[in-house]
């Protein structure tokens, strides 16, 4: 019970950050942190804690930002309710991907294969079709206004992530503690041995893709509320797909708060850069995958591995 | 009712796109075929090969095709490096490092590219761009039908330095069976560098029939991962036939898929086929069963 | 008979991996299968256990066709198998390794850490408990494996190779272990080389050659049968054999 105590430490410790912060540049930072965070917390339930790593999580971030987009646009749905449909949108995809693939048994590279040409497939669909507007894209008309899910300054919207964090937290610690995610964590280990131990391997890894893609598909959704605007490559491209492995595998793969340390770490190694050299484009993005490589070569339990090293140390000394 | 007056070229065009897809693919399944990796970073070298080719002409002002001796022995070059001294060091063999190595690689080289050189689109001229070659029932131009039997001629080459080189030898064996040519002497780390080495330089060549056609610039490297793995996996994984039989299927169905539904929703063929093979017949047309 | 299988098949292309397979067996027995390599063993366990169908033949459990079930599905019904080369979740400590297989049957993480320690000290890992599975020694691993599949509380166990890579100092330590997994009331069929082990532990011994089932009964009728030991050693061993076992 000690890691649900510290997440609700860490989420109280939070809640006043936007008193605490006075400046808009540093608030507008620690909403993109949780944001990408959250991002990697989705990630970090199929990819993580279930072994199964996707290069197109797009699929279902894009999903979640169209469906709000199209459902308040045309259907006037009330953006706070279109959140939540799109996370089922998301779930939706999420079924279909999944299904399919673990159906025919798809693995390691060659899943991640398929995720990358479903998202695509969405990219040029979400391009070509009328409703998400094509090309163009989707914009989002300014009325802000909580009652909108829309807000004048940025402490509204650093609510909302903190709450979506909090709850990426709450399913980590789920899976932590619960059968569902001692089932997870041994197919990731072997789904033989697993299999043979009368774990139902196709139903556990369907379970983890649908919960990764409604979070996902959540992300989508605030994306599109704190940025009014989505078009295929930002709901669909690969920016989003790399953004969201990026920060689990940076802080540690399959831990709780590991999604977070790499999310906060990989800000602050953008910021660092944008003020060191000046901000180019696709300069943060060549950081970011120097990053991946090093610490795949270096550190392959991320940051959350340095801890371990630390815990390691000191438990041979007092031992 | 579409005449054949349309299809007809659309087919041939996609034929000769194809065969130079053929020669992408071609280095991505000698890589899978040799080291079982699958380069996520494939893309994005070819299209560091074609930002090669284009600066060659653009500053020194040599001819695309006469680059093929620069340009194949370069890329053979920054392949083995990278494979020797990177890939190879940071993925330690386990099948998911690797995979998030070239995806890193990827995505450093393919920013790299947007930071150095801009998101402008590279096109090269050259005396000949614009010529075409009449055959009755269509004009194709002449930059393709050069790509067309340059691409079967490199892959012939190709084929002939695994079949009857020593050092093609010396793949095919380590290919098959690790630790026996380990004993026999070979040594492994710089085969397999070399390997990955003659994949990248496949994409020297690709880029050099390519260019004249087509255009640089610092995203197509993911436009085209998708499609040679396409290729790779249509024909399986690792066979040589299968790349350049995957490649002009692929080639052809992009083509008609554009002629039918338009230049971007045409390309949706071509990844309902990749995801109809990987999930029904993984192993492809000439693959074999892992 | 908890187990029946009646003359089951599989074939690999053109070859007969196993064929015209009929035994059974009762509840409580340890039955030993054993066979030079390549005999079809581990194709046998695999059909067993639901990671293969057979091509022909059916086998029942308590009862029940269980001919081509799904491996979980198998599982879950109280057959559980064993790897010959071990696979533990790495990632995983030994008590989480363990409450994976009491998750069969228990939903609470609590109740089953709790069995997972219990079963933990009954295979000799109590004081790896919180210790990352990859840090067990082959030793360790096997017993892990036993762990795990007697925490799904099954009713037969199938033991694939479980002697193999133990010196024979482990070997003897894991005999009475697998004794008092019988006494608990578990069937075992186990396949195995170490003849040693063999011979002590199983009420009785069925023999594998080339697919095919050539004897079966009592481990020292089945060490003088001259089928057997030519399966092993070759024509015309039988007279040379007979003299050394007659001493042993």
């Amino acid at each position: 019970m000690k890691s649900a105590g510290a997440i609700l430490v860490l989420i109280l410790v939070l809640i006043p950050v936007p008193w605490l912060v006075r400046s808009d540049f540093w608030l507008n930072f620690a909403v993109l942190a949780l944001y990408y965070g959250f991002l990697g917390q989705s990630w970090n339930i199929l990819g993580g804690y279930g072994g199964q790593f996707s290069f197109g999580h797009a699929a279902f971030f894009g999903t979640g930002a169209y469906a709000g987009a199209v459902l308040q646009l045309q259907f006037g749905v009330n953006p706070w309710l279109a959140l939540l449909l799109a996370g089922v949108a998301g779930g939706i995809v999420g079924a279909i991907v999944g299904g399919l693939s673990f159906r025919y048994g798809l693995r390691g590279s060659y899943f991640a294969l398929v995720t990358l040409a479903f998202a695509e497939v969405l990219r040029i669909l979400a391009d070509s079709l009328g409703f998400t507007g094509a090309g163009v894209g989707l914009q989002i008309p300014l009325h802000p206004s909580p009652v909108n899910f829309q807000f004048a300054g940025k402490a509204g919207f650093y609510f909302v992530i903190l709450a979506l964090t909090a709850l990426g937290l709450a399913v980590a610690w789920y899976i932590g503690h619960s059968r569902f995610g001692a089932r997870l964590m041994a197919v990731r280990d072997s789904e033989d041995a697993a299999q043979a131990l009368g774990v139902n391997v196709f139903r556990v890894k369907l379970a983890a893709i649908i919960l990764s893609a409604v979070l996902m598909a959540l992300g989508g959704a605030f994306y599109l509320q704190y940025f009014l605007y989505v078009d295929p490559e930002i709901a669909y491209g690969p920016a989003v797909s790399i953004a969201a492995l990026l920060a689990p595998i940076v802080g540690g793969l399959g831990t709780m708060f590991g999604p977070l340390v790499g999310a906060v770490a990989l800000q602050l190694l953008n910021e660092a850069s944008e003020s060191a050299i000046g901000a180019a484009p696709g300069l943060n993005l060549v950081l970011y995958g120097a990053a991946l490589v090093l610490i795949i070569a270096f550190l392959p339990e991320g940051i959350a591995g340095i801890m371990r090293l630390r815990a390691g140390i000191w438990r041979r000394r007092l031992a | 009712m579409v005449e054949a007056a349309i299809v007809v070229p659309a087919i041939l065009n996609g034929l000769t796109t194809g065969a130079v897809y053929a020669l992408v693919a071609l280095g991505l399944t000698l890589i899978y075929g040799v080291l079982h990796i699958i380069n996520f970073a494939h893309g994005a070298l070819l299209m560091v090969a074609l930002y090669g080719v284009y600066f060659l002409n653009a500053t020194v002002g040599i001819d695309p095709y006469l680059a093929l001796p620069v340009m194949i022995p370069g890329m053979f070059a920054l392949g083995y490096l990278l494979q020797r001294y990177v890939i190879g060091r940071a993925g330690r063999g386990k099948d998911e490092n690797v995979m998030l190595v070239t995806l890193g690689l990827a995505i450093v080289i393919e920013n790299l590219a947007l930071y150095l050189w801009s998101s402008d689109t590279r096109t090269i001229e050259t005396p000949y761009s614009f010529s075409t070659v009449d055959l009755g029932v269509a004009l194709i131009a002449v930059p393709k039908v050069i790509a067309f039997f340059g691409a079967l001629v490199v892959t012939i080459l190709l084929w002939a330095l695994m079949r009857w080189t020593d050092l093609g030898k010396a793949i095919r064996a380590l290919a098959k069976e690790r630790r026996g040519a380990q004993l026999v002497g070979i040594n492994v780390d710089h085969l397999y560098a070399m390997s990955f080495g003659i994949g990248i330089a496949c994409l020297g060549a690709a880029a050099c029939l390519l260019l004249p056609s087509y255009y640089a610039s610092p995203h197509i490297g993911s436009a085209f991962v998708l499609i040679a793995f396409t290729i790779v996996v249509l024909g399986g994984m690792g066979s040589t036939v299968g790349a350049l039989v995957g490649g002009l299927i692929i080639g052809v169905t992009e083509s008609l898929g554009g002629l039918f539904m338009g230049e971007s929703l045409g390309k949706i063929g071509v990844f309902i086929i990749f995801i109809a093979v990987l999930l029904f017949r993984p192993t492809g047309l000439f693959g074999q069963k892992a | 008979m908890i187990l029946a299988l009646d003359r089951v098949a599989k074939r690999f292309g053109g070859v007969r991996a196993v064929s015209e397979v009929t035994f059974s067996v009762a509840r409580r027995e340890i039955v030993a299968l054993i066979g030079p390599n390549g005999a079809g063993k581990t194709t046998l366990f695999s059909l067993v256990a639901g990671s293969l169908a057979p091509d022909a033949g059916t086998i029942r459990f308590e009862d029940r066709d269980v001919t081509g079930l799904a491996p979980h599905r198998i599982a879950a019904l109280g057959l559980v198998r064993t790897f010959q080369t071990a696979q533990p979740f790495e990632r995983l400590t030994v008590a989480q390794n363990i409450a994976v297989g009491a998750h069969l049957h228990l939903a609470a993480r609590g109740a089953a850490l709790q069995r997972a320690a219990e079963i933990a000290e009954r295979v000799g890992l109590g004081k790896w408990l919180d210790r990352p599975a990859r840090e067990l020694n082959v030793a360790g691993r096997k017993r892990l494996e036993l762990a795990r599949a007697l925490a799904t509380e099954p009713r037969l166990l199938l033991l694939d190779e479980v002697m193999a890579g133990l010196n024979p100092t482990e070997v003897d330590a894991i005999v009475p272990t697998i004794f008092a997994i019988r006494d608990s009331g578990i069937t075992v069929l186990l396949t195995e080389h170490v003849m040693r082990a063999v011979m002590r532990l199983s009420d009785r011994v069925l023999v594998l050659n080339n697919g095919r089932l050539i004897a079966q009964g009592k481990p020292a009728d089945v060490a003088a049968d001259p089928a057997v030991v030519e399966a092993y050693l070759g024509r015309g061993a039988t007279p040379q054999v007979a003299g050394e076992l007659a001493h042993g």
